[in-house]
């Protein structure tokens, strides 16, 4: 049984068709890169995937269960969202920030144990934050924020990450070091995350699987070695993408159209 | 270093003081009046007199009124996500005075003020939370914009009501405009809800916490946030009602509260509702004794002062905020 499956799912925003009978499922240990241009609406499907806005036809399952069936803190228990924005609206530190992570796991009225803030160590340690963990939230760097939304998700410790540009607002260092904690705990822990990325390149190198979508409610899903190729590329960002290898590692580097400019 | 692993605590003595601190703001509440100062307290049966039928009356209303609207305070301040939020800013006490008013004008005698406030304040939660939401997500700015002028057209309503009306006297005008202790009676029913919506909010603290993330951050986290939305929206109209039934529309108490209280023992809303409940209840005696007391045998509506207050403490917190965004 898959962990999370889309059958026959269709999703549009506004006039934009985002997927159309997507045909989907996530299974423990896999990475997903979800690709595509701006606008198409990848943070619609990741949101629709998470049950937090409606599918215009179509049916999501979490572990095996119908999405629409359960309360939100069932769903919550399993599955994670870090949000493509995070803005804080009150000083709190750090660490408490990132304990909010384990709410879907406390009953109503019980308090953070222990093991509870040990595991808010251990993430904002993960997430090179430990130094910050008494500091506000409200005086961190967009990066610093970045990291400490994945941080939070990190407590949260679900099954299924669900990632909108998980490594924006990133330097290059930072972005590896990132994935790097999320591809651990994809392996290590036995997770499965999809993620949304606008860099290729980083694609190649942690995603086991791609969903692209094209914007007009086209979709192309698989593993990666057989969706990543100059042609798919091309189709999907609507410019010349070409592949450059050196013997060591393949790149795909955007061909610069110059026809308006020479 | 110390363990990580163990929760940073405040020190005790922050707490002790918190505790003490609404036994000591009543002390001075008794002590202090125009008809001189108690202290010690003496077997004069005049003095007890003064003491029990007038000043310790008013100063337990004034306890009560205070926690009500700083609790009330921190509650908006989660829903909109901005430490701006407060029931006299965005409309919630005059919505409550104003309904209050348009009851016992009517003749409405057989229904009790604090159903009538609580149906106004209602009303301008859903009119500014809900109605001028509209699509999309809340802007911090639409929402204040909507809240001070719904307060402005209630302000109008009463001044209207109180001018046509035919006993129609500056007092009262000042009472539901401004609030004012001195004709506070409370019965003591008046604590059960009290003690009941800060229990119960306080069992639910961490929800608050979270709905402080936002909407999109509460669903993923497990709150079904539709219907927090709706218990918070209750619970603060419910919270300014009463309020406002006891002394009119006193502005500015759930803004000054919950902010200086954020300061001191942090956003966390287990300590935060705590402490804003204990402080604001002080905060109101105090205020209301020196509206008593400094232009004695004047007294000032305990509204004046903490506008005096609020208003600075409003400018410099939307300042900050500019500043952040």
């Amino acid at each position: 049984m898959s962990l999370l499956e889309a059958r026959k799912l269709s999703v549009s925003i506004g006039s934009v068709v985002v997927a159309e009978n997507l045909d989907w499922s996530l299974e423990t240990g896999e990475i997903w890169g979800l690709l595509g241009r701006n606008g198409v609406g990848k943070t619609t499907l990741m949101q629709t995937l998470a049950g937090i806005r409606p599918a215009d036809s179509g049916e999501i399952l979490l572990d095996g269960q119908p999405l629409s069936a359960l309360t939100r803190r069932q769903v919550a228990r399993k599955l994670g969202m870090l949000t493509q924005h995070t803005r804080y609206a009150f000083d709190a530190s750090c660490l408490e920030t990132a304990l909010v992570g384990r709410h879907p796991h406390l009953s109503a009225w019980a308090r953070e144990r222990r093991e509870d803030r040990a595991m808010a160590h251990q993430a904002l340690t993960e997430m090179g934050l430990a130094e910050l963990a008494e500091r506000s939230c409200m005086e961190l760097s967009g990066g610093e924020t970045r990291r400490l939304g994945l941080a939070t998700v990190l407590v949260q410790n679900p099954e299924i990450f669900l990632l909108d540009e998980p490594v924006n607002h990133l330097d290059p260092a930072n972005q590896v070091e990132m994935l790097d904690v999320i591809y651990r705990r994809a392996w290590r822990q036995q997770r499965a995350v999809m993620m949304s990325l606008h860099d290729v390149n980083l694609t190649t190198c942690y995603c086991t699987h791609l969903l692209m979508l094209f914007g007009d409610g086209q979709w192309l899903a698989g593993p990666s070695q057989q969706l990543l190729n100059a042609d798919n590329l091309s189709r999907l960002y609507q410019c010349q993408v070409r592949l450059v290898d050196d013997g060591q590692q393949q790149v795909f580097a955007v061909a610069a159209s110059k026809s308006g400019i020479i | 270093m110390s363990d990580p692993s163990t929760p940073k605590r405040l020190p005790i003595w922050l707490w002790v003081g918190l505790g003490l601190l609404p036994a000591a703001s009543l002390m001075v509440a008794l002590s202090a009046g125009s008809g001189g100062w108690f202290w010690p307290f003496s077997a004069d049966p005049g003095q007890a007199r003064i003491i029990t039928e007038l000043r310790l009356p008013r100063a337990i209303a004034a306890m009560v009124t205070g926690s009500l609207l700083a609790l009330a305070g921190a509650l908006m301040q989660v829903l909109l996500r901005n430490p701006l939020a407060d029931p006299y800013v965005l409309g919630l006490s005059g919505g409550a005075a104003c309904f209050a008013l348009i009851g016992l004008s009517l003749g409405l005698v057989w229904l009790p003020v604090p159903i009538l406030a609580f149906a106004g304040a209602l009303l301008t939660m859903i009119i500014v939370f809900v109605l001028a939401r509209g699509r999309g997500p809340w802007s911090t700015t639409r929402v204040l914009l909507t809240g001070v002028v719904v307060a402005a057209g209630w302000g109008a309503l009463i001044s209207l009501i109180l001018a046509t009306g035919t006993d129609s006297s500056l007092r009262s005008m000042l009472y539901w405009l401004m609030g004012d202790l001195s004709h506070a009676g409370l019965s003591s029913w008046w604590l059960i809800p009290l003690v009941a919506a800060t229990g119960l909010l306080w069992l639910n603290a961490r929800s608050l916490n979270v709905m402080s993330g936002g909407r999109l951050q509460a669903e993923l986290l497990g709150e079904s946030s539709t219907r927090r939305y709706w218990e918070i929206y209750l619970a603060a109209s419910l919270l300014t009602g009463l309020a406002v039934s006891i002394a009119g529309a006193i502005g500015f108490v759930g803004l000054i509260v919950p902010h200086l209280m954020r300061l001191i023992v942090g956003a966390d809303h287990r300590r935060l509702l705590p402490a804003a409940a204990l402080f604001g209840g002080s905060f109101l005696v105090l205020a209301d004794t020196a509206a008593r007391t400094l232009l004695a045998p004047r007294q000032l509506p305990v509204g004046v002062l903490t506008a005096l207050i609020g208003v600075p403490l409003f400018l410099l917190l939307l300042n900050r905020a500019a500043r952040i965004r």
